[in-house]
């Protein structure tokens, strides 16, 4: 999950990285008592989790407290990369003699920890990194030992950081640490960091993503979502506790196992270029168990998107039975019926694996209008892009 | 012959006892597995009694475990919440395969305890975490993969995902398995796709091998570097999320394409260039691997 930056900043105060005082709001009537208590001038910032937001006009200074009624005016509502801009944070004003970059993040090929970190910051870090590596330090932390001051040090003379400030940056850099792991972060990232006229280092902006894994001892974390951001489908689906993501095709896709379902979209895109160029809804993996009533969960959230013409139910029968998933899919009809729900949408079923001679008969004998069995994943595939093309 | 995984395994189950552990015990026990204990600290000194009159005893410990049985694998049933204990437990054991089934395991842990196994001089080979184990089919079964799917033959079989090993295995269950290994979707797991070929590449029992990826990270490109070098015997694989959207993740925790990276499109063009057969989908990367294997 990323973050806004102001989330960001919250975090990095919380664990003791020096961030300029600052306020979100969302609406611009209050931009100017913000902006008063935050001494009369100060900087508006859009919240997007998007980046560039500075080139495309969503950061601006505010000279007085009108001033940043005016900006923030300007700046709500703004779309920034397809990105709408609901909030903007006021943040104290800074004088930035310099400018530089630190990270940590999980770095997946080495399966370790990694600090980043440049005296070139202030810039996307990607252009860094492509037009002039060597200004970019990349130090691998491990897993056990984490950022000691030692490692500190290592990471601030492997970027060269000026020696007037390489004492506060290595403070800054184990305090950032310490919110990568307590936050349990997959990406911690101040860009920049800024010396300021004064000599002192502050977080100026900030990138924060978190991993939802650890939801279960990060219980705070749940009230960082975006929930008004979330599309409703997804939104609707989270709140059932299914494993759902909205697409832009037509084809509604319900299937067990992750891999197996973005397999069954990849087949139906796949299928899809003969009919008309029909693409998959949506991803959704209701897991081993397919009971009836998660069947029905994923049915009326997929049946309720209004792009969907077809649906395809693709389940290989691993421990799950068969007969299970296809009483599952009886079942749900009939629960949808009966709650009012007007299932009008053609269903593809393909049944595989355990027991699956028993799920068909199932499906066959119920004999339902709007429900076809096909045996084969591509078969099935072609004849759910087939039906969402009519 | 088969990897990691043989009739001689002696494998013992941490969280036994729960409600998950008792349901996949008893359909090890019926795959044949050598299953020599459990471990819950609660419960030690115990015996749990499955199918056909079986007693499994109850150790306070993996150590104990060992020392008791001589068991030389662990499948890890525990909660996420517990998970990297049970594995730090395992590790410190030195026992010499563990293979982690949990799902949701926070990445932190995962980090936590693959460096410890690599401080530990990698005595213990760690499968997953969230993954779905690894049977060698007619000998021994350690996680949740169905034995019944397939049959002993001279396949191998490597994979990020639990349902596209199942429905390979399906595909091409009378030609058979040597074995088959699920090595999970998490951003950080332990027995890579490396581990797996170099285990196939050097196994006599296996002719072929099937590797089967999906969108995030590097791993099948350098899987595909890997090939090019040391693998002689012929690889069909499969890439699994092309639809999905940059960003986005797609159940898997490590499943997720940033940017420009990890797309399925670039781990197929790599895997090609070292001269893999790369199916469209799952029915034709088993038509191929039957091509070479049948002709």
């Amino acid at each position: 999950m990323d973050l806004f930056e102001y989330q960001a900043r919250d975090l990095f105060a919380k664990h003791g990285v020096p961030v300029l005082a600052g306020e979100v709001i969302d609406t611009p009537a209050a931009a100017r008592a913000a902006a008063e208590r935050l001494g009369g001038r100060a900087v508006v910032k859009a919240q997007v989790k998007v980046g560039g937001r500075g080139k495309a006009g969503g950061v601006k200074l505010a000279a007085d407290p009108a001033d940043a009624v005016a900006k923030a005016e300007a700046i709500l509502g703004m779309d920034i990369k397809g990105h709408t801009v609901h909030k903007v944070m006021l943040a104290e004003t800074a004088d930035i003699k310099e400018e530089y970059y630190v990270s940590f993040l999980l770095d997946r090929t080495n399966r370790t920890f990694l600090a980043m970190a440049s005296v070139e910051g202030g810039v996307e870090i990607e252009v860094v990194a492509e037009e002039n590596p060597d200004a970019l330090a990349k130090v691998p932390v491990d897993a056990l030992e984490g950022v000691t001051p030692a490692k500190a040090a290592e990471i601030v003379a492997a970027a060269k950081f000026p020696a007037d400030v390489a004492e506060q940056v290595a403070d800054v850099l184990q305090q950032l640490w310490t919110v990568f792991i307590k936050e349990d972060a997959l990406l911690v990232e101040v860009n920049p960091l800024v010396k300021t006229g004064e000599g002192k280092i502050v977080a100026l902006d900030g990138k924060v993503s978190l991993d939802e894994n650890a939801a279960f001892r990060q219980p705070e974390h749940e009230a960082l979502e975006d929930k008004a951001a979330a599309n409703p489908l997804e939104a609707k689906a989270k709140a059932k506790g299914l494993n759902y993501v909205k697409l832009d095709g037509e084809v509604g896709i319900i299937g067990n196992g992750a891999g197996l379902v973005m397999s069954t979209l990849d087949v139906v895109a796949y299928a899809g270029e003969a009919h008309g160029g029909v693409k998959p809804a949506n991803f959704l993996d209701i897991g081993g168990g397919a009971s009836a009533e998660v069947m029905a969960n994923g049915l009326e959230i997929i049946l309720g998107d209004p792009d969907v013409k077809s649906v395809f139910v693709n389940v290989f029968g691993g421990i799950t039975a068969c007969d299970e998933v296809a009483n599952g899919i009886v079942q749900a009809l009939a629960l949808l019926k009966s709650k009012g729900e007007d299932v009008t949408k053609p269903l593809v079923v393909r049944l595989d694996g355990n027991n699956a001679e028993l799920g068909r008969k199932i499906l066959s004998d119920a004999n339902h209008p709007l429900v076809q069995r096909v045996d084969t994943m591509d078969g099935a595939a072609d004849k759910a892009a087939e039906l969402a093309a009519k | 012959m088969a990897i990691f995984l043989t009739k001689d395994s002696k494998v013992i189950v941490q969280g036994m006892t729960g409600a998950t552990g008792m349901k996949h015990t008893t359909l090890m026990l019926g795959d044949g597995t050598n299953i020599v204990g459990g471990v819950n600290p609660r419960k030690a000194g115990t015996t749990v009694t499955f199918d056909q009159g079986r007693e499994v005893p109850v150790f306070g410990s993996v150590k104990e475990a060992m020392e008791a049985t001589g068991a030389d694998v662990t499948v890890i049933f525990v909660p996420e919440k517990f998970t990297k204990d049970a594995v730090v437990e395992a590790i410190e054991a030195e026992i010499p395969l563990a293979v982690v089934i949990t799902e949701g395991v926070a990445v932190h842990d995962s980090a936590a305890f693959w460096a410890l196994a690599q401080q530990k001089g990698n005595k213990t080979r760690i499968i997953g975490p969230n993954c779905p184990g690894l049977i060698t089919p007619g000998q021994s079964n350690a996680g949740i993969i169905p034995g019944d799917i397939t049959k002993p033959g001279r396949i191998g079989l490597v994979s990020k995902s639990g349902t596209l090993t199942y429905q390979m295995m399906y595909e091409l269950r009378d030609i058979g398995f040597s074995s088959a290994v699920g090595i999970g979707g998490d951003p950080i797991i332990g027995t890579t796709h490396i581990d797996a070929l170099a285990a196939f590449e050097a196994d006599p029992d296996t002719d072929l091998i099937v590797m089967i990826g999906e969108i995030g990270g590097d791993a099948e490109e350098r899987a595909a570097a890997f090939i090019e070098k040391n693998v002689t015997k012929p690889v069909v694989g499969y890439v699994a999320g092309f639809t999905a959207p940059e960003g986005k993740t797609m159940g898997h925790a490590g499943a997720i394409v940033s940017g420009s990276s990890g797309t399925a499109q670039a781990k197929k063009e790599a895997l090609e260039a070292a001269g893999v057969k790369v199916g469209k989908t799952p029915s034709e990367t088993a038509r191929l691997a039957r091509e070479i294997l049948v002709g």
